[in-house]
Parts: structure tokens; C-alpha cells; sequence
């Protein structure tokens, strides 16, 4: 095949420079929570008087499986214990913590080492993603020079809850991964 | 005989639903200005991410190589399939040494352009499509309409019916919260029973041996990260040279396709999960064919969004099974001449050339020139209906001669005055089927301009 | 400033109207206007159905009429475009060169070359402006709706310098009317279908007349038009431009 493709291939034509597009950083927090929720976000901005575990309880009163990466949650699973992803099913709120995330579309990369299962941030019924402030960055450009892709064995932007509009172009939050997505930016 | 246009008659003949396919798509397009209106510097992006994708394919096999080397080197298997045939047979190959019997697959053309459900079918293995387009047009037994929107053409009162008779939900029941509720649901035992996973690839990267997966469902994930085996089955064009420039692609993709910043995930595989197996299958399937055609190379720049089908009249009036494979509409009619220029000699005629499409295309495809030059090629080989060419050259070797062609309009202008309209308006006469001829005057521009300019 | 004129073939035999407005207009805005008396078409029916080797003679016999001209202008941004962009596939000599370099349509032709700021015409109606596609998309007579970039429209700009015409705004601003040559043949249903959309979105904007910048666009609204009995004319850019009684 690569002989074949050798005998076909055109001229080469080199690759172009790819320009910075700039934006001040007091703007980044807004623009991310307007086109955030666009997406169906719901973006916490403001520090919240309670600490994370009682904002977690305050926002999911009715969860009964809270499963998190992060010692600063109270969760009811304890992740170390999980050998199989499929034990990961009945879980109702996974609590992770976000990279960067990216004004212009809401989108946050978590890796690997962020979910510690790679299943989870999709097989939760609800995601909340914890970001500082400081990690954002203006456009997808910005993104990928602040991260290394493979630096894990896995890596995703999230931009928000899971949707379809595949019956009749109706829009459907909550399709085959979770049905919201949280974002608290500390 | 020209399937298309027969297809289309068909399509149009049911007029209100040709205005609710129309607007549906027509919307899309709306979403996707509205996007890219939020980026002033969306023409640039086009203009960088076709200058990638030229890269791209001038240096194919060097990424290839290279992407082949990285992904080895993470502990993943990479495979090659010349054809479909064989595309198939490595999948199964790989399916079949750990006697799996329940495969998930997320949205890829390539494995409905291989045919890969039936061959599995075939041998035994169950295949759910997990996106829910898909799962709708599998559970219907019909071929996606759309490349990205595979249902579009479905109302939801018919996917209501279809889902109490497959799902068992409530009859009558058309809501399309409640329907993709319950496909959530019954999806969700699927991809939790699976024992391995097959996706499509939007974007292979050469520096790193990794392969970028995008869905707004994360039915891709679900099926991957449950499953101890993942297979990513990639066309050869897929290949981008760095992790930077998925920066461009990312950008472009979403709001080309629905009008979205972002699809909702974009998930990069470079290892497998411990314990796992991770594949890909790199597939040719008459890509290098195309790559070597000088004038139509540049339909391998392709990134699947849809955007050429969204705004194409054509497409939009006749839908997507009117063009008869895979991958509908303009793209697909630059595409689909290149594997059988007789079978696909129309779709370069279903078009009125009018350019919507290259202008919207993300990579600066220059598809309307294309479709210009396959009819060239089309008509070259003698694959156009019969007495066309003869009656275009004829045309010519009468436009050749002045005052021939001053004759012929001077005489076919008094038959039109003269002769009684149900002669005219025959069965043979197309145009004049839902159109009036226009009027034909006594005098035609020459004959005055003769008789009242040149003296 | 010497003009060759060129009438697209449809227009020679149907419009001559077109033709002689064309012609008036040139003149009247100072220009010297002929029409080589051997001239027929510009080759764009045969090349549109594949059939390009075929119209080769046409592409040279085209050239060989206009050589001798300095402009080649006509009311056509279909044929403009066929000429500049496809008569690649004949030998690229001095004369064919020059004649593909400067033939223009008239609208870019009256703003571009003669600079034209305003025009003596006036024509009391509503107009819609339909955007035939080859001279948008192709000539870039306008930006498209397509593209992220200032909106700007020669066509737009010459009915501006138009006394009280009314200019419309349209929902889908520049969608294909369906003409679209040997397709208005090929696929006759979608073709019909695709004016009839057009039309009717004039028709709810009240217009009573729709302009365009190609005669072949009109010929087909203007045949679905008559057979629906429907009042709305047909007029080309050049003869609302040239118009000056009221």
C-alpha cells in the first residue's frame, strides 16, 4: 500500500504557520461560562461558602453512588477498590478534576490519571468537573500547546453533557453518557 | 438511465416532505453560519486546514510510516486492508481469536463503505451501532441518508413506531426525549454485555501514533472503555502530521457539521487500557487510486462534516439514498466516479455546479470543479445517456458556423410562433412539462442589430 | 473605449431586449460597442455536459471573433466565468490569453473598469434580487452567504444607484435558482422544485419584479412563473439599469 501511495502522491506542499489568536485573560471565565452553558453546561463561577462535598450533596440531594478521584470528596466508592470498569455502571455522580479548559467552547481536557478508570466520566449518570481559573486558555490552538496528548494512554475534551438531535434535529441532553455536566471553576 | 434524477422524482413527488427535509437541513446550514460567524478568523482557519490536508497528501506514506512507528510503540497493533474485503477479514480475525460473539460500533463510513455489519452478521457475531442515528437506520435495516445526521430523513413519529415494535416503548409515542430514553436504556445493557468495541477515526496523528475520536453522545467511549478489546478502523487520508494541528480540525469540525463549537467529546486513544487490546486497521479501498488522479486527488481532504450536504439544493430536495452510497451528496459525487465511472455517471449531473458546497467545505475542497471535470472524464469515456454527446456535437459544429446557426435560430423561432402549443408541449418536450418556453421573438438581437447598427 | 460586445446565444434569439440594453447602456456610458457580426456562443452548453473536447472549435472560434478587442463584456456571468476559468484547455497563446484576462461581465465591467458612480435610470418597483450562482460564486460578484466575510454585492450596488427601486431582502439570500443548464433537463423535478422555492420567497416579499445578472436563471423562473400564471416579471440587471422613463 505505502508503494502505491508513493506512485500516487502529488508535489509537496509545505505546512503553514499557525498564527496566534489572542484574547485578554479577564475575559477568558465569562466567555468559558457563556459558551459552556450553550453547550448545557451548568458553570459554577462564584466560590461557594460551603466546601466541595456539601456543594456536591446541595447539587445531587437524591445520589447514592458518588465516585472521585479526589480526596477532597466524600465518595461512597472507593475507585482503588474498582478492577472493572463494568462495576462503574450504577454510579450516579463521578467528581474529577479538569486540565484546561477552553473559552471558546467550554471544552476541558481530563486525562487518564484525572479519572484514574477511563469509563468513568461517560458511564456517570452526572459528571462535575472541578477547574481553576488560572488553566484557561482562549481557543483549541492554545489548548493543544499547554498539553501533551499522549502523555497518557487516553486523553478527552469534555464540552458538556451528553446530547443527540438525531430524531428530527430535536435536541435531546443526556444521550449515551452523562446527563449533565457541572463545572465548578475554582 | 439516470438513477438520481429517478430516485429524486420519487423523493420530491411527496412535496410536503421534501419542504420538512428541505428546512431541516436548510436549519443545519443556518447553525453552521452562526458558528462560524464566531470566528472572524474562520476563512483562515479554511485556508490552514486545506494547506495541512495538501501537506497531508503529498507526504502520505512518510506519515503513515511514521504513525505505524508510534502507534507500535504504545503496544498497539496496527493493521493494513488493501480492500474491504480485507478490512473485513482482519476485523473479524481479530474478533474471532477471543471468540467474541457481541460487538458495539460507533459511526464510522468507512466500516459502512466495507460493508463490515453484514460480514460479521454473517458469521455469527452481533453488532449493535451504538450512535443513535445509526442504531434507528440498523434497527429500520435502510443506509444512513446522511453522514453525520444518518436518520434525517425519519420523522419521529416513525422512529416512535419503529422503537415500539424493536424497543417495545410506548405505541404512539413520538417524543424524542422519551425515544432516545429508552435507546439510552437499551443501549446502555449493549455496551455494558460487549466484548469489544469498533469505531471510526477523524484524525490520526503521524507524531504521536494516536487516533482522535469525536462524538456528542460518547457512544464511542462507552463502547471502548467497557470493552478489553478496541478496534479504530481509519481510511489512509485520515493521517494528520501533529497534535498541534488538531487545534485547526477541531476547530473547523463541529461547527461545520452542526454548528457547534466542539462536538461534545473528542477522545484521544494512544494506549490500550491495562489489561486491553487496542487496534487499527488502516484501510485503502481505492484511495490511492484517487490520490493518484491529478484533477480529483483533493477529494481525500474530505473531514466528514456534512457541510457540502447540508447546504447543497440538491441534495437537501432529494436525500440522501437518491445518490446510492455511502457517502451522499457533493462530496459523495466526487468521491464515488472513481470507483465505477458507468454505476456512478449521474451523480456528477446532480448538480446544478452552483458552488455552495466549496465554499462552505472546512478544507477547501474545490468540489464544484470536480463535479466539472468527472463530467469531462464521464463523457470522454462514453458513459453519457445515449445521443448526448452526439446531439452536443452537433451543437457545436452548428455554433461553428454563424450563419447556419443565424438560420436555424431564425427558422426554430418562426416554428415556435407558428406551430399550435400541443405540439410544442409534447411528452418530449421536458422543459415544457411545468415551464413555458420562452417567447419567441420575431426579430433575434444580430438580425436588429444588423439592421439598425451595421450599415 | 472600445467595446467588443458579446450576446450570449439564449439571449440572441430570446432576449434581443437584453442584448439591445446592453448595448444602449455601454453607449450611453461613453463607450464605443460593437458586435462582431460572426458570433455565436461561448461554448458553455457542451463543456457543462462533458463534451468540452467538442467545444473547442467554439472556444477558439470565440477568441479569433474578439482578439482584436481591448474589453469583451456581456450580460452574462455565467459565460464570463466559462471563458475565463475553462478555456484553459485550449493553447494558451497571446491572443487567447488577453481575451481571457479581459473579458468581463457587464456589472464588473461598469464598476471596476468604468468606475461608474451613479447611473441616469429610474425604475419605481419592488425588485428581488436573485444572485445567479456562476457570477457570485465564480466571478465573485458577491461575497456569498457561505463565507465569514463583509458582505458586499456589485449587483446590490449598481440597483443602489437605481432612482426609487426597491430592493428586497430575502430569507435565503443567494440558494440556486436550478437552472443549472443541462440539469434543468436532467432532473427536471428537483429543477422545478428548487425555482418554485425561489420564487416563492419573492412572492413573500411582494415583488413584481426579480432581476438577476444571468439571463438563463430568469428564463427558467420566468418559464414556471407563466405556466402558475403568477404575475411577477422577469427583467435582467441591465435592462433596469438602462432604464429611464419611469
Amino acid at each position: 500500500m505505502l508503494q502505491r501511495i508513493r506512485q500516487a502522491k502529488p508535489e509537496v506542499t509545505p505546512l503553514p504557520e499557525i498564527p496566534g489568536f489572542a484574547v485578554p485573560a479577564e475575559v477568558l471565565p465569562i466567555l468559558f461560562k457563556e459558551n459552556s452553558e450553550k453547550l448545557g453546561s451548568r458553570v459554577l463561577l462564584t466560590a461557594s461558602k460551603l466546601n466541595l462535598k456539601e456543594q456536591v450533596l446541595q447539587l445531587f440531594p437524591d445520589a447514592k453512588k458518588i465516585a472521585s478521584p479526589l480526596s477532597e470528596v466524600d465518595t461512597t466508592v472507593d475507585l482503588g477498590d474498582i478492577s472493572d470498569p463494568h462495576e462503574l455502571a450504577d454510579i450516579d455522580v463521578a467528581i474529577i478534576r479538569g486540565q484546561i479548559g477552553v473559552a471558546e467552547n467550554g471544552a476541558i481536557w481530563v486525562d487518564e490519571q484525572d479519572m484514574q478508570h477511563r469509563v468513568l466520566p461517560f458511564i456517570t449518570q452526572h459528571l462535575v468537573i472541578l477547574l481553576s481559573q488560572d488553566k484557561l486558555v482562549y481557543n483549541m490552538h492554545q489548548a493543544y500547546a499547554k498539553t501533551q496528548v499522549d502523555q497518557t494512554g487516553f486523553g478527552v475534551f469534555i464540552a458538556g453533557p451528553s446530547k443527540t438531535a438525531d430524531i428530527e434535529q430535536s435536541l435531546v441532553i443526556g444521550a449515551q453518557g452523562p446527563r449533565s455536566l457541572t463545572v465548578i471553576l475554582d | 438511465m439516470n438513477q438520481h434524477a429517478q430516485k429524486a422524482a420519487a423523493f420530491i413527488r411527496n412535496a410536503e416532505r421534501t419542504r420538512w427535509h428541505d428546512d431541516a437541513l436548510w436549519m443545519v446550514r443556518s447553525k453552521r453560519d452562526t458558528a462560524t460567524h464566531d470566528i472572524p478568523e474562520w476563512e483562515q482557519l479554511r485556508e490552514l486546514g486545506s494547506l495541512v490536508k495538501n501537506n497531508v497528501l503529498s507526504k502520505l506514506d512518510e506519515y503513515l510510516d511514521e504513525f505505524e512507528a508510534n502507534a507500535q510503540k504504545n503496544g498497539v497493533q496496527v493493521h493494513w486492508a488493501a480492500d474491504a474485503e480485507e478490512h473485513n477479514r482482519i476485523v473479524h480475525d481479530i474478533l474471532a481469536k477471543k471468540k467474541i460473539a457481541r460487538i458495539v460500533k460507533s459511526k464510522s463510513m468507512l466500516t459502512e463503505e466495507c460493508h463490515l455489519n453484514e460480514y460479521l452478521i454473517e458469521k455469527g457475531i452481533e453488532v449493535i451501532d451504538t450512535d443513535l442515528g445509526e442504531r434507528i437506520i440498523q434497527l429500520k435495516e435502510e443506509a444512513p441518508s446522511h453522514i453525520v445526521m444518518p436518520a434525517i430523513h425519519l420523522k419521529k413519529e416513525e422512529i416512535g413506531a419503529l422503537f415500539h415494535e424493536k424497543l417495545h416503548t410506548e405505541k404512539g409515542a413520538s417524543d424524542p426525549q422519551y425515544l432516545t430514553e429508552s435507546a439510552r436504556q437499551h443501549l446502555r445493557e449493549k455496551f455494558l454485555q460487549a466484548q469489544a468495541a469498533v469505531t471510526g477515526v477523524n484524525f490520526g496523528i503521524a507524531e504521536t501514533g494516536g487516533v482522535v475520536v469525536c462524538t456528542n453522545e460518547g457512544n464511542a467511549d462507552m463502547g471502548v472503555h467497557l470493552s478489553p478489546v478496541q478496534i479504530h478502523c481509519m481510511g489512509i487520508e485520515k493521517i494528520i502530521p501533529k497534535a498541534e494541528h488538531l487545534g485547526i480540525f477541531t476547530r473547523l469540525l463541529g461547527r461545520s457539521a452542526t454548528g457547534q463549537p466542539i462536538t461534545i467529546y473528542t477522545s484521544h486513544h494512544h494506549r490500550p487500557k491495562p489489561g486491553g487490546e487496542m487496534h487499527i486497521v488502516i484501510v485503502d479501498n481505492g484511495r490511492t487510486d484517487q490520490l493518484g488522479r491529478k484533477d480529483f486527488r483533493n477529494s481525500l481532504k474530505c473531514i466528514r462534516c456534512g457541510a457540502c450536504m447540508n447546504t447543497c439544493p440538491i441534495y437537501r430536495r432529494s436525500g440522501g439514498h437518491s445518490y446510492g452510497y455511502t457517502v451522499p451528496g457533493p462530496i459523495g459525487s466526487i468521491l464515488t466516479p472513481g470507483k465505477d465511472l458507468k454505476k456512478y455517471s449521474d451523480l456528477p449531473f446532480a448538480s446544478t455546479l452552483c458552488g455552495s458546497c466549496s465554499d462552505v467545505c472546512p478544507v477547501k475542497i474545490d468540489i464544484h470543479a470536480q463535479l466539472y471535470k468527472w463530467r469531462q472524464v464521464i463523457a470522454e469515456e462514453g458513459h453519457l445517456p445515449a445521443g448526448k454527446k452526439k446531439s452536443m456535437q452537433m451543437t457545436s459544429w452548428l455554433f461553428a458556423r454563424p450563419k447556419l446557426y443565424r438560420m436555424a435560430g431564425k427558422w426554430g423561432r418562426r416554428m415556435l410562433r407558428l406551430l399550435p402549443k400541443g405540439l410544442i408541449y409534447n411528452r418530449f418536450n421536458t422543459w415544457g412539462r411545468d415551464r413555458d418556453l420562452p417567447e419567441a421573438p420575431k426579430e433575434s438581437f444580430q438580425e436588429w442589430y444588423q439592421k439598425n447598427r451595421r450599415s | 473605449m472600445t467595446v467588443g460586445l458579446f450576446i450570449p446565444c439564449y439571449i440572441d434569439q430570446f432576449y434581443p431586449q437584453v442584448g439591445i440594453a446592453s448595448l444602449e447602456l455601454l453607449e450611453k456610458l461613453g463607450c464605443e460597442v460593437v458586435v462582431p457580426a460572426g458570433q455565436t456562443c461561448c461554448g458553455q452548453p457542451m463543456a457543462n455536459t462533458g463534451c468540452e473536447q467538442d467545444a473547442r472549435k467554439n472556444y477558439t472560434y470565440f477568441v479569433e471573433q474578439y482578439k482584436d478587442f481591448d474589453h469583451i463584456v456581456m450580460p452574462s456571468g455565467s459565460c464570463t466565468y466559462h471563458v475565463r476559468k475553462h478555456y484553459d484547455i485550449i493553447e494558451q497563446n497571446e491572443d487567447v490569453r488577453r481575451v481571457r484576462q479581459n473579458t468581463y461581465d457587464i456589472s464588473e465591467f461598469l464598476l471596476d473598469v468604468l468606475k461608474i458612480k451613479s447611473l441616469d435610470s429610474q425604475f419605481p418597483h419592488t425588485v428581488g434580487l436573485h444572485q445567479s450562482c456562476h457570477g457570485l460564486r465564480g466571478l465573485r460578484l458577491g461575497t456569498g452567504t457561505e463565507r465569514v466575510l463583509p458582505q458586499e454585492s456589485k449587483l446590490k450596488q449598481l440597483l443602489g444607484m437605481v432612482k426609487d427601486l426597491q430592493l428586497v431582502a430575502l430569507e435565503r439570500a443567494d440558494e440556486c435558482c436550478g437552472f443549472g443548464g443541462t440539469f434543468a433537463i436532467n432532473e427536471p423535478d428537483i429543477s422545478v422544485r428548487m425555482g418554485l422555492d425561489r420564487i416563492a420567497e419573492h412572492e413573500a416579499q411582494k415583488v413584481e419584479v426579480i432581476t438577476a445578472g444571468d439571463m438563463s436563471c430568469l428564463m427558467h423562473l420566468e418559464g414556471l412563473l407563466k405556466r402558475q400564471k403568477k404575475p411577477i416579471v422577469v427583467k435582467h440587471l441591465v435592462e433596469i439599469l438602462n432604464h429611464t422613463e419611469p
